[in-house]
């Protein structure tokens, strides 16, 4: 009657049926060949332009990453795909229009002074509305069944996905929210006719320090050690004194306050969201952290990363380039590859070290 | 030992299901302030679901557990942690990703004393050298033995008042079980009592004080460690008399 010490949780991706090593190293090597001369053919085609679109790469990235984190730190701690996330994130990006354009009257007449404390306000809005949404979601719809067949938490989490969406297709309408460009648009610098503007720097300054607290918050202190603790064994951590379910909820919030920043991000930079925006982006942010080995922070970081760079890759370069219209498959197949040769991720092991 | 006769804990007629299977048929066991008990039986007699009750991970559905005086069925496994209860579980359960070091640091999640915590660290590299030579390393590559020495000294990190131990010398070498059980005997003499689950009845009878055998969930017999070492029953069944 003994277990293994801790480790009787088996990860559902793991569970992928695996091609024999060499063929998987080959392949694997074949599409990271591929990718390369791709890269590189295009930086020599059009250096100036590659740059320019590298740029808006990590731009993208940097909002895939805040995301990513929540699909990566809820699975790491209860196995999880939850598939609602991406729509919470698409309701931090409502709550961001909301509370920006209308509540505050934000539009970009006002000046930096103005502006930079306001905006400040409405992130700490997103923050709370989506930390709270996640933990309600958690506690209402997936902690009833936390003993359950992993399928049945699963296919919840589709339905959540639905009701959200639909909510925010019923508070919202079915079109467009544009907001005013808020952000600071000034081009910092050009180079191959476009423009690197302050606000695509501004994305990428907000999102390095969040990445940074966070790898801290999980590794070093106590509440991140009680999520480590929690991911590797449910009941041993209750044995210790832990409290599981605060600690879950805690992951839950979280990842909502990610993906509300996400959302007030991505909303400053796109100027416009809809209600069903959480599906395609949930998903590329699913695939990023998939990509990096889903569990694995620095994983979750470095595979958005990638998928934004793929992203404007395809969509801003021209040798040999799929298109714009290409992109949900490009990012799809890549998913596909990864679960097929790769289910650990890039930085994952077997049974990667989540955290 | 130092039983000067009150009950620490005591358990009341606990009936513990899974689904719908009972596993512990009405139960009732005592432990004394001080006090070392054990509780023998053979496999899936309910041993582990009875320390898993005591614990809080699964809730009896009738009964009593009285500990220091207060009824703990209901509370949640972390108060009752907080409350002088804790455990070396079957199998060891140690968190394998992290190192000896934080796995000891994990049992002591209920405390915030900072310079008592690194004292409990040291007393337990004092009762197991082996781990203090081996902090650094993650628990999951430990041998057998280290982890059930990491087990027992992650369970001390809590100061329990009741310190439970269930198969802690399952799969170790004859030496190193007589060690363990030196260091439960240490243990105890420092002034904490424990509830301990054994197949080896005759080591547990050993250091006990007192007995349980249980069968298929029930208590069939409890008496003195000593009374239990001569019941004939006891011989045949556990001792491994014919
Ligand atoms: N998670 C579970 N689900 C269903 N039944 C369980 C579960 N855990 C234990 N049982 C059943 O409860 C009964 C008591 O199990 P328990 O683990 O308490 O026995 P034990 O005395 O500790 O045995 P062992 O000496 O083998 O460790 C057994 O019949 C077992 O099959
Ligand atoms: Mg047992």
């Amino acid at each position: 009657m003994t277990a293994e010490s801790g480790t009787a949780r088996r990860p559902m991706l793991a569970a992928l049926p695996r091609f024999s090593q060499q063929i998987n190293r080959v392949l694997t090597w074949v599409v990271v060949g591929l990718f390369v001369v791709w890269v590189v053919g295009n930086f020599i085609n059009a250096p100036k332009q590659f740059v320019s679109v590298f740029l808006l790469g990590v731009t993208l990235g940097s909002i895939y990453a805040l995301v990513a984190l929540g699909y990566t730190l809820v699975y790491g701690i209860i196995e999880l795909i939850n598939f609602a996330h991406g729509d919470v994130f698409m309701w931090g990006s409502m709550i961001a229009v909301t509370v920006s354009a209308h509540w505050l009257g934000l539009d970009g007449s006002q000046g930096w002074y103005v502006t930079a404390p306001l905006i400040f306000v409405t992130l700490l809005a997103c923050i709370a509305f989506c930390g709270t949404l996640n933990v309600a979601i958690e506690r209402l719809a997936y902690r009833p069944l936390r003993n359950a067949p992993k399928l049945a938490p699963l296919i919840t989490a589709i339905g959540m996905s639905f009701i959200l969406q639909n909510a925010g297709a019923l508070v919202y309408g079915f079109i467009e929210q544009p907001v005013p460009d808020i952000f600071p648009t000034k081009p910092l610098f050009r180079i191959g006719g476009i423009a690197y503007t302050q606000k695509s720097l501004l994305i990428v300054l907000i999102t390095i320090p969040v990445l940074l607290a966070l790898v801290y918050l999980v590794r070093s202190t106590r509440q991140g050690k009680a999520m480590r603790a929690v991911a590797q064994d449910m009941d041993a951590s209750r044995m210790m004194g832990i409290d599981v379910d605060r600690t879950i909820a805690f992951t839950f919030a979280l990842g909502g306050a990610l993906a509300g920043a996400a959302g007030l991000l991505f909303v400053m930079y796109q100027t416009s969201t809809r209600y069903d925006l959480g599906f395609q982006l949930g998903l590329f942010a699913f695939t990023a952290a998939v990509l990096g080995g889903i569990g694995n922070l620095t994983g979750a970081a470095f595979g958005a990363l990638l998928i934004g760079l793929i992203q404007a890759f395809n969509e801003g370069l021209s040798w040999h380039t799929p298109g714009s219209s290409w992109t949900q498959s490009v990012i799809f197949s890549i998913l596909i590859l990864v679960l097929v040769f790769r289910p650990q991720g890039l930085l994952g092991e077997a049974v990667s070290d989540r955290a | 030992m130092s039983d000067n006769g009150a009950a620490l804990l005591e358990v009341e007629d606990v009936h513990t299901f899974y689904g719908t299977i009972e596993a512990v048929k009405g139960i009732s066991i005592t432990v004394h302030e001080g006090e070392v008990v054990t509780l023998i039986g053979a496999n899936g007699a309910g041993k582990s679901t009875t320390l898993r009750s005591i614990q809080g991970i699964n809730r009896p559905k009738t009964g009593r557990i009285v500990f220091k005086g207060q009824d703990i069925v209901g509370r949640r496994p972390h108060e009752i942690v907080k409350m002088g209860i804790s455990q070396s579980p079957e199998g060891r359960r140690l968190f394998s990703r992290m190192s000896v070091r934080e796995n000891l640091e994990m049992g002591a999640f209920q405390r915030s004393d900072k310079a008592g915590i690194q004292q409990d660290i040291d007393r337990v590299y004092e009762l197991f050298p082996r781990l203090q030579e081996r902090r650094m390393q993650k628990a999951g590559t430990l041998s057998g033995g280290e982890q059930q020495m990491c087990a027992i000294g992650r369970a001390l990190m809590a100061r329990p008042k009741l310190l439970m131990l269930d198969e802690p010398s399952l799969g170790l070498a004859p030496i190193l079980v007589e060690r363990i059980f030196e260091i439960v005997r240490e243990i105890n003499h420092q002034g904490t009592a424990i509830l301990l689950v054994e197949q080896n009845a005759l080591i547990a009878l050993a250091v006990a004080k007192r007995g349980y055998v249980l069968e298929t969930g029930r208590v069939v017999l409890h008496d003195t460690a000593q009374a239990l070492r001569q019941n004939e029953q006891v011989r045949k069944a556990y001792l491994g008399e014919v």
